[in-house]
């Protein structure tokens, strides 16, 4: 186990509202860790519409949902936040009344006073095909995500799917594969054009097999893969012999481990209440898509005020005692310190 | 308005009405049908409102916009009558449509 990260608050989502939630934290001098499941911040608008425009941002007429996430980095940058990319938070678990203790599926602990819950529509994770009797095989011949390259070393691969996962490790995985098939439903990717003209290079010189089709059935046993049985585009179907399958179908979201933590849920929502947004928990905080109270409106503006209002009462977890007096940034010279404007 | 109807996968039907310019998600979203997710909104963008359009009604709905076709690389047991349901605009010539919903979204 890794040494033990200590802070004020951990935020649990790198999307918007928790992007803005370390601001409002930051000018109340919290400080913040920000963990998420994805390679980057942004959640929701990263994964799903960086490149599609967003039209009800206050006071940005139009702005794309990468920009608004460039934006929100720029705007926290004072507060120097420490992001936790690719790691999901498995674990939330009360300390008395000094905090919470969690740890991620990567193996990081952090103790921190308070917790925030800005995971959107849960976390981001592959889409698993359906395909009947897939579960047996998961771990052991089917994988959604390549974790170490050597595990696949010698093995017969196939790899499903036509966006940039599926050509990355086409490309990467066939030097060290004994053989690579690439399946793909048409002869069409949505991927680099510079991936896509290196594997039909290493397609046409017999390095690689692109076959096109869509995965029905797998043949094997104990978890062990033989080979998948593959619906061609004519109508016939074959079988691609393989021991190790890796379906690219991009990725959903599912509520994940939060369901798990104790918080009273209501489908699949986090109830709060509209002067803190704490959740069931003390200390427990749910800002964003994911929380839900009467008369909430799945809007990335509602989030940023929710963000605003959690920070008062983080706050005064944090400073018992002490009274927070209201400022303004356009006028207060220690909140403009703490931004680095004065 | 147009009538709309989602067959589901255990042959269970539910017919909807939809107003001209609605999508055919955004109808089924509206009246909670189940198994159509459409977990981005209706921006093409998660292919989790996949929809199987019936042979009769397949011409009027019209072919796949280029957008859409690839994000069917994203959805499961793709077939020639496969459409986002986000991508479908309700008009009064489509009353009377009716999609199959797949077994599952992902």
């Amino acid at each position: 186990m890794s040494d033990v990260i200590t802070t004020d608050a951990v935020i649990i989502g790198a999307g918007p509202c928790g992007l803005f939630a370390v601001f409002e934290l930051g000018l109340l001098d919290i400080r913040c860790h920000v963990v998420d499941i994805l390679d980057r911040p942004g959640g929701q608008c990263a994964e799903l519409y960086p490149e599609k425009p967003i039209y009800d941002i206050p006071a940005l007429p139009v702005v794309t949902g990468a920009e608004l996430t460039s934006r929100l980095m720029e705007q926290i940058k004072p507060f120097n936040p420490t992001f936790h990319f690719n790691h999901m938070v498995t674990g939330v678990r009360k300390l008395g009344d000094k905090g919470f203790e969690l740890e991620t599926d990567g193996g990081l602990v952090f103790r921190s006073r308070v917790v925030v819950i800005a995971a959107g529509g849960g976390s981001f994770q592959p889409k698993k095909p359906p395909i009947p009797g897939i579960e047996a095989y998961e771990g052991a011949s089917v994988f959604y995500s390549v974790k170490k390259m050597e595990a696949l070393r010698g093995k017969d691969v196939l790899i499903v799917g036509g966006g940039d996962s599926a050509l990355d490790w086409t490309l990467n995985l066939q030097p060290i594969a004994r053989s690579l098939t690439l399946l793909h439903r048409r002869d069409d990717f949505r991927a680099a054009p510079d991936s896509v003209r290196k594997m039909r290079e290493l397609s046409e010189a017999g390095k690689i097999h692109f076959r096109l089709g869509q995965v029905t059935g797998l043949k094997g046993g104990d978890g062990i893969l033989e080979a998948a049985t593959v619906k061609g585009n004519d109508g016939q179907s074959f079988d691609i012999a393989c021991n190790a399958m890796l379906p690219f179908f991009g990725l959903t979201m599912k509520l994940g481990p939060v369901a798990e933590w104790g918080l009273n849920l209501h489908e699949n929502l986090i109830p709060v209440d509209t002067e803190k947004f704490e959740t069931s928990v003390e200390g427990i905080f749910a800002i964003g898509d994911i929380n839900t109270y009467p008369g909430k409106l799945k809007l990335i503006l509602s989030g940023f005020h929710e963000a605003a209002l959690m920070a008062q009462k983080v706050f005064k977890l944090k400073n018992p005692g002490e009274r927070l007096m209201f400022q303004y940034t356009t006028s207060s010279s220690s909140l403009q310190k703490k931004l680095g404007v004065s | 308005m147009a009538k709309i109807t989602f067959i589901q996968h255990s042959g269970a039907e539910q017919t909807v009405e939809g107003l001209p310019g609605m999508s055919v998600m955004e109808a089924a979203v509206k009246n909670m049908v189940p198994g159509i997710d459409a977990d981005c909104g209706g921006a093409c963008a998660c292919a989790t409102c996949h929809v199987y359009v019936e042979p009769d009604w397949v011409e009027k709905v019209g072919a796949r916009n280029a957008m859409e076709e690839d994000m069917l690389d994203f959805a499961f047991d793709v077939r020639d009558n496969s459409r986002l349901s986000c991508q479908i605009k309700i008009s009064d010539a489509l009353d009377g449509l009716r999609v199959k919903v797949p077994e599952k979204q992902f």
